[in-house]
């Protein structure tokens, strides 16, 4: 049952690194400095190999009857479980800037979290990501503040990112029985702590930035029960083509 | 319309503890931390240094190489900087 | 005058011991002129040619292959950042060259003006585009600037896995389903002459090559590497089965070359002058990455002035 759970877990924070990382890779060639195509397309690698590190322990937990490749390419939109916040479209730069740094400064908590998780796999997969999150945390961040103390442009933009996106971050923190259940049964640590730890840190560096977060506005969840938003399926539609359309093919 | 330069950045890699820091490249970025990250994502995909340092481009301050004779000959007949210039007694070791 | 005559015979001198030539160094001003303009077409050709394979990082067929894509594409930004660098220390700006880039004076390689159709194409690009690429490259390694040399030999260590990660697929590919076969086969068909083209015009036709070569700019021609090209690549191809799509390919046992048909060179003209299949969408790309950047970059370097005007205070 405990393995069950932890599955799913896995597999819902696979998709997670997996969606996000799909959403950076579409900027690849079209950044706005050629460094930062070089930054993006790092984290965006970082994510897709979480995902496939994630979905390589569940497959195994789950005996072996589905591969990575397959949870990645072969499931529908309403199996997927990752959060609304990364299938959202890239959007502007701001846009792909304060997501990565909102969902980054949550995977750090979370992987602090599982790198004392009782199963050795998971923990050796949390400790090596918080050091990817870090970075990703620090990039992201610095691009939050010159975002929001640049122009009058930069700035409007940043806020209307901010401002966007809110509305999907509680769903990241979201307590239901599959985190119950793992809590109850040692194989997570309470994550009681971690929303209020991740809204200070978070409010800090956007005001730093001179962004304002927005009070108590409508929460959007869904996605950790397969209720995605219509842009998920597109980005299915996208990544699954190839693979789906020669199922008897090796690649 | 013109673009505004970004400020170029020279980039050192130290590749091991101990060694040296050497010249690797240089980046394109508006101050010293996107250098430092730039830098970090640029010339560190694969390899595993441990510290970078950027400096500005503008701030290296190169010899002439027309003054290569001048300033490096000199060096060419100074015998007695070297051991082999010295001779000690046969049997004499660890001198 | 007489100075430029002597300096000119030194420079002459210098190259023909094998020496590198560096920034600094006294050199002629064509010199100066051709290296910008072959640097910067090659920077160019590194970052416009992110963008056929890039439409194919979001529908790689694997996880795997996705990652493997996503790294390759990025190191040809890399590759980009290298090249502009090594430019830049013959006394222009990166942003004047991607001006130029962008306004249509500078050129980059045409191989990237056909179209990616199948994911094959992404296979076929490492094992072919990336294959010519490195013949050419790993000359440039012993060019005689040494800013230029240098950034070749970076990109050669580099490149090592693109050729290899492209012909995986396409060997996968050619030992697949049907449609997996003839995918490829299809893709190689397509992609096999634009890039004996890569090489640029037969040496008879090709302005700059002995000017190059005098200069140690270049140190091989380029229907020298096209054939070097050819002889590498056909024993690859039959080893997965894969026909080349020239029916006058024959092994010549005296020389030990593959000799091969007739180029095109009006689609390879028709191409650089701008009508290949992709020379618009490229630049469209190209342009809108730059334009929709614009407030980005502003943004920086609005920030950076901050801080230096709050360090003055």
């Amino acid at each position: 049952m405990t393995d069950l759970a932890l599955t799913n877990f896995l597999i819902r924070t696979g998709d997670d690194c997996l969606i996000v990382g799909h959403r950076l890779s579409e900027w690849c060639g079209h950044a706005p400095i050629l460094e930062e195509d070089v930054a993006l397309a790092n984290i965006a690698l970082d994510c897709i190999g979480t995902a496939n590190a994630l979905y390589t322990r569940a497959c195994d937990l789950g005996g072996g009857r589905r591969t990575p490749d397959e949870l990645a390419f072969l499931r529908s939109v309403t199996e997927f479980r990752n959060a609304l916040i990364v299938e959202l479209p890239r959007g502007d730069f701001a846009r792909t800037i304060v997501r990565q740094y909102l969902f980054a400064e949550y995977e750090l908590l979370l992987f602090e979290a599982l790198s004392s998780c009782p199963d050795p796999e998971v923990a050796g997969i949390a400790g090596r990501t918080i050091n990817e999150r870090k970075y990703h945390v620090r990039h992201c961040r610095e691009w939050v503040a010159r975002l929001g103390l640049g122009t009058e442009e930069s700035r409007s933009r940043a806020q209307a990112a901010v401002d966007e996106l809110w509305p999907y971050t509680a769903e990241l923190f979201q307590k239901d029985k599959l985190l119950e259940e793992l809590v109850a049964s040692g194989v997570l640590p309470g994550l009681d702590g971690t929303s209020a730890e991740w809204t200070d840190v978070v409010s800090r560096s956007l005001s730093d930035a001179s962004l304002v977060v927005p009070a108590d506005v409508f929460q959007h969840v869904g996605g950790r029960e397969g209720r995605h938003t219509e842009h998920l399926g597109h980005l299915l539609d996208e990544m699954q083509i190839v693979a789906r359309s020669h199922p008897d093919g090796k690649w | 319309m013109k673009t505004p330069d970004t400020p170029l950045w020279e980039v050192f890699l130290q590749n091991k503890q101990g060694a040296p820091h050497e010249h690797a490249g240089s980046v394109h970025a508006s101050d010293a931390e996107m250098a430092l990250q730039n830098a970090r994502d640029v010339f560190t995909r694969r390899g595993h240094p441990v510290s970078i340092w950027v400096v500005p481009a503008i701030q290296v301050h190169a010899s002439n190489p027309d003054d290569a004779h001048s300033l490096f000959d000199p060096a060419d007949d100074k015998l007695y900087r070297h051991p082999s210039f010295y001779s000690v007694p046969r049997g004499v070791r660890d001198v | 005058m007489h100075d430029d005559v002597a300096n000119e015979s030194r420079f002459q001198e210098r190259i023909d011991s094998g020496e590198k030539i560096e920034p600094r160094d006294w050199m002629p001003e064509r010199f100066r002129h051709q290296l910008i303009r072959m640097i910067s077409q090659h920077a160019h050709s590194e970052i416009v040619g992110m963008l056929p394979e890039g439409n194919w990082i979001t529908r790689a067929p694997s996880l795997r292959r996705k990652m493997a894509l996503l790294a390759k594409v990025q190191d040809e930004a890399g590759h980009g950042l290298y090249l502009y660098s090594a430019a830049e220390t013959l006394g222009v700006s990166r942003e004047d060259l991607i001006d130029q880039l962008l306004d249509g004076s500078a050129k980059y390689s045409s191989i990237f003006n056909y179209p990616t159709l199948t994911w094959a194409d992404v296979g076929v690009i490492g094992w072919l585009v990336d294959g010519a690429a490195i013949v050419n490259q790993t000359m440039l390694a012993k060019s005689s600037y040494g800013p230029y040399a240098r950034a070749n030999l970076r990109i050669c260590k580099e490149e090592n896995f693109h050729k290899k990660q492209g012909f995986e697929i396409v060997a996968t590919l050619a030992a697949g389903t049907t449609e997996q076969r003839s995918m490829v086969q299809d893709a190689v068909d397509r992609w096999w002459w634009p890039s004996l083209m890569m090489f640029g015009p037969h040496d008879n036709d090709s302005p700059n090559t002995a000017e190059l070569m005098r200069w140690g700019v270049k140190r091989r021609s380029n229907d020298d590497l096209r054939q070097h090209f050819v002889n590498i690549t056909i024993p690859q191809a039959k080893a997965v089965g894969i026909t080349i799509p020239d029916p006058e390919l024959r092994y010549n046992e005296e020389s030990g070359d593959w000799e091969f048909g007739a180029i095109d060179w009006d689609e390879f003209y028709r191409v650089i002058k701008g009508n290949g299949p992709c020379n618009a969408e490229r630049m469209k790309a190209r342009r809108s990455a730059h334009d929709d950047g614009r407030w980005v970059r502003e943004a920086a370097a609005a920030y950076a002035s901050r801080d230096t005007v709050a360090a003055e205070e």
